[in-house]
């Protein structure tokens, strides 16, 4: 399955043969980038964010949405920088604050696909307290957050989701914190929809950021990643091929991990991948833009009683 | 008009057509609500926090009334992030709040300063530092509206003296923020925010409203260009699609560190109040030939100030008063030639002395004498006029 999934992101032969200056014209995902945009992009080479980030134009693309229809938000650090490469309205706040400037963008605009970007320190440590009350209010914004269990661009520091005894710059000794279970975390704060995959499992990425776009509520999609030039390198875990290879090793798709018994799945210590949570709650524009309506009615009445209409 | 909640509400023949008219009874927070709406601000979101409260609960009530939104956020870190995504949606934005919650607002304030995204962030101030007495009157808070976010950025702050011109001066905020795409700062202060005062509202529909007008077409439009002092800035989702950055950027919207792209920015950005001080600056200039004295005051210490030189005048004396309604930035030029005018300027506000250092910085020290308190009483016009006599 997986060896499946990751030969369907070679080049074809015919593929391979454009010329580099067409690509822009050829490649569907391509056409998602910014033309005046420098590439390449600011991340290390062998980084996952590359491959989210084309699973996440898949997405867009798939389910047909217009580039003027869809706003990117994001936060600060390496995962944050994802939207300025992207031809969408791009909006790079402050760092944890993504799903707060979302938000106001989402009331303002609530026909618009809003999207944001943020990784696991971003949204979970100085942003966690956005994260919880955008899913408790179900508003229709899809949280993209890539944990590569790191605060990556600042150098190795422990975040939220640092598993118990692993080293960084700041746990030197090795963490002592207990991570946060991000999807687990939006299931009860009320999200509508939620998945988790892997960077190594692109093509499955495409599929639950699809459903995440598609769906009206709150949506988490959990892409697990790696940092191997911190992370990896602080706790020895080898190169980022090794690192994206451990992915396909040490994670679970979901069907199979309900299969197991209570006790297997009590010791599994695997990444489980696969739709958590799908959900029918009134989204929260949807709720308040009826009260407007109902209130703009009474105004009106109101209005023409005072004479001014 | 069919209501989809299927409300029962009827025409009322009995309603009396002359209550909604004429002049009426409120307090200055409920004036700067309606100012904000007035002025096409269709998106508030806040947090509790006394004594700013009664802005968010009048915009509560109001705005879904004129198809605007109304959103109670997490804390005040979201509220100022969620009006900056809110106008970069489009829509007119405002938050309201106090000391503490004003602290926690300054980083994305600064944003909004560096992405050059217009929005009204009122400050009823309160008695601090930190919690402080939460109900007690101050202006302790004028340097940090100027300086609170870190780096160097350009702000306009407001201060107004009484109920109506905090309709009013909410009004010019929103116009001056769209204007020249800024954040503006109404500081004004729990005794203006809470005082009943008879204010005769205009009709909504004739009050000014600047409306940004982007020009351009999608394929040549700058969001940031330096061929002026303020590129329009066209909302997400109308088919300028551009990257919005607190990171120092381009003329289009993107990360640089390029001196020759940095410093343009720079220049225009920090410049362009300076180039147009006639529009941005409010202040009231009352002045008697050969008077030797000055008091400069804003917010509720002008009105003090407005008795102490009625008392002094009235005893025959002759005093200037200067009474400030923009803050920052500072008028330093109508100060300078005040100061050329007397030879004291007394200042009278409601801190250990904030707007002093720019009245000492442009007056010079020894022409300045200040009259403070920051102990949540008011400065009494007694105070003022002992100053004057010393």
């Amino acid at each position: 399955m997986s060896e499946h999934i990751l030969e369907a992101h070679y080049l074809t032969k015919q593929e391979a043969q454009i010329p580099r200056e067409d690509w822009f014209e050829a490649s569907e995902t391509l056409q998602h980038l910014r033309k005046n945009k420098k590439f390449p992009t600011i991340w290390c080479s062998g980084c996952g964010l590359g491959v989210i980030m084309g699973a996440l134009i898949r997405a867009i693309d798939h389910l047909g949405l217009e580039k003027d229809q869809v706003a990117l938000v994001a936060g600060i650090g390496c995962t944050a920088r994802m939207p300025v490469y992207m031809d969408f309205n791009t909006l790079h706040t402050t760092h944890g604050r993504a799903l707060a400037f979302a938000t106001g963008l989402k009331i303002a605009r609530p026909d618009m696909k809003v999207i944001a970007i943020m990784g696991d320190g971003d949204a979970l440590a100085i942003g966690g307290n956005h994260f919880i009350h955008a899913a408790r209010r179900n508003i229709g914004i899809t949280a993209l957050v890539v944990n590569n269990s790191i605060y990556g661009m600042t150098g190795g520091q422990y975040s939220p989701t640092t598993p118990v005894g692993m080293r960084a710059t700041t746990a030197p000794y090795g963490n002592v914190e207990p991570p946060f279970p991000i999807c687990d975390l939006a299931i009860a704060a009320g999200a509508s929809y939620v998945a988790r995959s892997t960077a190594f499992h692109a093509l499955e990425l495409d599929k639950y950021l699809s459903e995440a776009i598609a769906n009206e509520g709150f949506s988490l999609v959990e892409a697990v990643s790696y940092c191997h030039t911190t992370y990896g390198r602080i706790n020895k875990l080898g190169t980022a091929a090794e690192m994206m290879r451990s992915l396909k090793d040490n994670s679970v798709p979901k069907s199979s991990f309900d299969k197991l018994s209570p006790d297997e799945q009590q010791a599994n210590t695997k990444i489980v991948r696969g739709v958590l949570q799908k959900k029918n709650r009134p989204e929260y524009t949807q709720i308040y833009d009826l009260l407007v309506q109902q209130q703009t009615h009474q105004e009106e009445i109101r209005l023409r009683n005072v004479g001014r209409h | 008009m069919a209501c989809p909640m299927n409300c029962q509400v009827e025409e009322d023949p009995a309603y009396n057509k002359e209550v909604s008219l004429s002049v009426k009874l409120m307090q200055g927070n409920e004036a700067i609500a309606l100012g904000a709406i007035a002025a096409g601000c269709r998106f508030y979101a806040g947090y509790p926090i006394t004594p700013s409260t009664e802005v968010a609960e009048v915009m509560a009530r109001e705005l879904p009334k004129v198809g605007g939104k109304f959103i109670q956020m997490e804390d005040e870190i979201a509220s100022m992030a969620a009006i900056i995504g809110g106008r970069v949606g489009g829509l007119k934005s405002m938050t309201a709040t106090s000391g503490p919650g004003f602290s926690l607002m300054q980083e994305n304030l600064g944003y909004a300063a560096m992405a050059e995204i217009p929005c009204v962030v009122v400050n009823v101030q309160r008695l601090g530092p930190s919690t402080g007495q939460p109900t007690a009157a101050s202006q302790g808070d004028v340097m940090q509206a100027r300086w609170g976010t870190h780096g160097d950025h350009p702000i306009i702050a407001l201060s107004p003296i009484s109920v109506a011109q905090s309709f009013d001066l909410t009004v010019k905020a929103f116009n001056l923020s769209e204007k020249y795409r800024t954040p503006v700062i109404l500081l004004t202060d729990e005794i203006i925010g809470h005082m009943r005062e008879p204010i005769e509202l205009p009709d909504f529909r004739t009050v000014e409203k600047y409306e940004q007008a982007v020009t351009e077409p999608p394929e040549t439009y700058k969001p940031y260009s330096n061929q002026t002092d303020v590129p329009p800035m066209a909302a997400f989702g109308r088919g300028y699609r551009y990257h919005i950055t607190g990171l120092f950027h381009d003329e289009v919207g993107f990360p640089t560190q390029r001196l020759d792209e940095v410093e343009p920015w720079l220049e225009r950005v920090n410049g362009k109040f300076e180039r147009n001080t006639d529009d941005i600056l409010l202040y009231q200039a009352d002045y008697q030939p050969g008077a030797r004295k000055a008091v400069l005051s804003y917010g509720a210490s002008a009105r003090t100030a407005r008795h102490a030189v009625k008392q002094l005048r009235a005893r025959g004396e002759k005093v200037n008063l200067f009474t400030a309604y923009t803050i920052w930035p500072f008028p330093e030029k109508a100060v300078e030639e005040l100061a050329d005018l007397v030879e004291q300027i007394i200042i009278a506000e409601m801190n250990l002395g904030q707007l002093a250092l720019e009245v000492e910085r442009v007056a010079g020290r020894r022409k300045v004498k200040r009259v403070t308190r920051a102990n949540g009483e008011m400065i009494t016009p007694d105070m003022v006029v002992a100053a004057a006599e010393a």
